[in-house]
């Protein structure tokens, strides 16, 4: 019994040696299955974000193999732990360095909506900052559940119109966070 | 040199800066006016019969029951002989100025400037006195007390997930 399962290809024509479908289903395809994060691991969620990067959990089979700490050829910027409010124009500046398409996943409590630490000094969720994309409650989350976070991305980028990033919508929802 | 010879050269040298002077578990704790506070220092690091030459830390706290309500308090340490002191001044809220020791000690530049950021406390004559640990734009001192534990006031507790 083999230990895969089958996906469907998306919708198109095809023939022997041949399959033609729209471009944006063939870059959406292309690019849900080599995302590149960038690990922004802060504290704990880190640690399980380590674990889910091991043999055992393994997110290198979801095409995230190569991390990458330049934000300037990451995809998805993965933002895992406690970010203090010292740090948030720092997130902001890595956010901002990236290009586009980016995408935003928050890891865990903390980088949800400051989690636990309820306090003068910690950012109270990095949607104050940046757009998020994916929320992964949990404190910390099992690799499992950020293998989910990481396959709903995976649902967003494939799906995604390839004129979204130039749209009024997308300009505007950057205005709102006060990025040019 | 036991804590007797240290309490009678303190006293003998500052007959009325020494508040009070208590012993918990053999460690000296001395409470100075504010005004002594950095000739005690002085004399504590450079008498040679004395010789603190170690300031291990300085912190503030704040007492809100009290008169003088913030307080700094120094330790200092002798390696010769691994002797510890501990030594105390209360401040008052409204002015809670103290003449800092980093001309004495270099180490307690950053720990002057921790103890402003979380008690407000002013060191006089601190090269660069500014926010360490917190945002420069925090408007408030966070450690002391006079802050309700739960503020609905703030905006950092949302109340839509804590079912208030």
């Amino acid at each position: 019994m083999p230990n895969y399962i089958k996906v469907d290809p998306p919708e198109g024509y095809s023939s022997p040696g041949l399959f033609a479908t729209t471009f944006g289903k063939v870059v959406g395809l292309a690019r849900k299955n080599s995302i590149w994060p960038l690990p922004f691991a802060t504290s704990c969620c880190g640690i399980e974000f380590m674990a889910t990067m091991g043999a055992h959990y393994d997110l290198g089979r979801f095409g995230a193999e190569r991390l990458s700490f330049s934000p300037r050829q990451a995809d998805l910027l993965m933002v895992m732990g406690t970010i203090a409010k010292k740090m948030a124009p720092v997130l902001q500046q890595v956010y901002i360095q990236m290009a586009e398409p980016r995408w935003v996943i928050a890891v865990g409590a903390c980088a949800a909506s400051g989690g636990i630490f309820d306090t003068y000094s910690v950012l109270q969720g990095i949607d104050r900052i940046v757009p998020v994309d994916v929320y992964v409650p949990g404190c910390p989350p099992r690799p499992e559940q950020i293998i989910d976070g990481f396959m709903k991305v995976q649902e967003l980028v494939g799906k995604e119109s390839l004129r979204r990033r130039y749209s009024k919508e997308y300009k505007d929802l950057l205005e709102s966070y006060g990025i040019k | 040199m036991d804590n007797t010879f240290i309490t009678g050269k303190l006293k003998t040298r500052f007959p009325e800066g020494i508040l009070s002077i208590d012993e918990q578990k053999d460690m000296l704790t001395i409470v100075v006016a504010r005004e002594f506070i950095h000739e005690v220092i002085h004399f504590l690091k450079e008498n040679e019969s004395l010789g603190f030459t170690y300031l291990t830390t300085l912190c503030g706290i704040h007492y809100p029951d009290q008169e003088l309500q913030l307080g700094v308090v120094y330790h200092m340490h002798r390696f010769s002989d691994n002797t510890r002191i501990r030594i105390k001044t209360f401040l008052p809220l409204g002015n809670p100025v103290v003449p800092t020791v980093t001309d004495l000690f270099s180490g307690a530049n950053w720990m002057e400037r921790e103890t402003y950021d979380f008690y407000g406390i002013l060191f006089e004559g601190h090269p660069n006195l500014k926010r360490i640990l917190n945002v420069e734009y925090l408007d408030y001192f966070p450690m002391r007390k006079e802050y309700p534990l739960e503020d609905p006031t703030r905006e950092d507790k949302d109340n839509r997930f804590f079912g208030r």
